[in-house]
């Protein structure tokens, strides 16, 4: 993959940086969220499969890992104002589990899984397709990095789920694979970060926090609240993005990556919420309020995206940066 | 939730999840009401307990709308 374009004198500063040039030596006060989401999408990249242009060394290298912190600093700020009201929704609930559930089922405005299902035209559902392919490429990477920081009966769940979410044994089967034909059966580039261009920050912060929560030892509650929270989403979604795609008639591929995520995470949301967070809650109970903010930010972010995707989509534009979706397609 | 029980045997273990599906680890096939076989593909499958899935006999977290908890869109 190479280097996103930049959005603003962050990411600019900091492409030039990661190339050989000027040496960044603070963030500073970046041009908005996409400049900053950008820039902090790039620096958590070279943690995960880096850039072609970029020297692989960089990725500890102490100068970018301060820049990082600030970044990461007014993120969590911002993240832990705006999650309040997804957050009050557990209030009323006795368990972790309920509390859990409670906020993953707490309703949006937006949902596009509703929009899909009935109303979205087949160049809209592609568009949905790239934006998910930012996360869904590296399917369940971010919430690996907590393996090590787990111990006991939450690890043995966590693996449990990933050797499902990582093909079960079978390289073919792996989540990020099966995603990786549908998107190449909708006329989509299936190379990790093809789209980063085209996806704004609403989809970069959904990614940047799973990365936050990952790469932090402190976020481990938050990480596996996080994907708690993500599973006990999907089944009901991933049941209506099916049915999307059949009405469009998008493809075997695509269909099969639904089909098969109802199933599969109707099993992981068990396991995610009441074995992985259940057991940590139990062995280390200072870690509740971080797991309910991890679950909070996820379903707050998807509300995020959901908003602007939609707001989007009813006024016939596009959700992509650049508009227009049939160079795309 | 405990841990699950550790030891040295390696055969199926079932866990029934409070309003929802069957947990279900190490089977090989279920037996629908029909009688019917369904390979287990997972190692782990959510065999639906509410009867109201719409791909029995595996959970499809329709228990959720149904009544047990509340459902996201
Ligand atoms: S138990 Fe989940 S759908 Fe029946
Ligand atoms: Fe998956
Ligand atoms: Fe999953």
């Amino acid at each position: 993959m190479k280097l996103p374009r930049p959005r603003g004198k962050l990411s600019e500063a900091l492409v030039a940086d990661l190339t050989g040039g000027r040496a960044l030596d603070h963030a500073g006060d970046p041009d908005g969220p996409d400049d900053l989401h950008l820039s902090l999408w790039m620096l958590y990249e070279l943690h995960y499969r880096g850039f072609e242009d970029v020297d692989d060394r960089r990725e500890w290298d102490p100068r970018l890992l301060a820049v990082r912190a600030e970044l990461e600093t007014s993120f969590e700020d911002g993240l832990r104002e705006d999650v309040g009201e997804v957050l009050a929704a557990a209030d009323e609930a006795e368990d972790l589990v309920s509390q859990l559930a409670a906020i993953a089922s707490h309703e949006g405005e937006a949902s596009v899984s509703q929009f899909l299902h009935r109303r979205a035209t087949a160049a809209q559902y592609r568009e949905f397709l790239i934006e998910r392919s930012l996360y869904h490429l590296k399917e369940s990477d971010p919430h690996a990095w907590a393996v090590p920081r787990l111990d006991g009966a939450a690890k043995v769940a966590l693996a449990e789920l990933q050797y499902d979410e990582f093909g079960g044994g079978r390289p073919d089967r792996l989540h990020s694979a099966l995603f990786a034909r549908a998107l190449e059966e909708a006329g989509l580039d299936a190379s990790y970060g093809a789209y980063v261009d085209r996806v704004s920050w609403h989809t970069l912060a959904v990614n940047n926090a799973m990365s936050l929560f990952g790469l932090h030892r402190r976020f481990r509650g938050s990480a596996m609240g996080h994907l708690a929270a993500f599973e006990m989403t999907s089944p009901l979604a991933c049941r209506r993005y099916l049915q999307g795609a059949q009405r469009l008639e998008m493809g075997a591929a695509v269909e099969h990556y639904f089909d098969e995520h109802i199933e599969a995470d109707a099993v992981h949301e068990e396991i995610a919420a009441r074995t992985i967070c259940g057991s940590l809650a139990e062995t280390e109970p200072e870690l509740v309020d971080d797991i309910l903010f991890g679950a909070a930010a996820c379903v707050h972010l998807d509300e995020v995206v959901a908003r602007h995707a939609i707001d989007a989509w009813t006024a016939g534009g596009s959700v992509l940066l650049g508009g227009d979706t049939s160079e795309v397609a | 939730m405990s841990a699950p029980a550790s030891g040295s045997r390696t055969g199926c273990q079932i866990t029934v999840v409070p309003d929802g599906p069957a947990l279900v680890r190490g089977a090989d096939v279920v037996y629908d009401d029909q009688g019917v076989a369904h390979e287990a593909e997972r190692p782990v499958v959510a065999v639906c307990l509410c009867g109201l899935s719409q791909r029995l006999p595996w959970c499809d977290a329709t228990h959720k709308v149904a009544g047990g908890r509340p459902s996201k869109t």
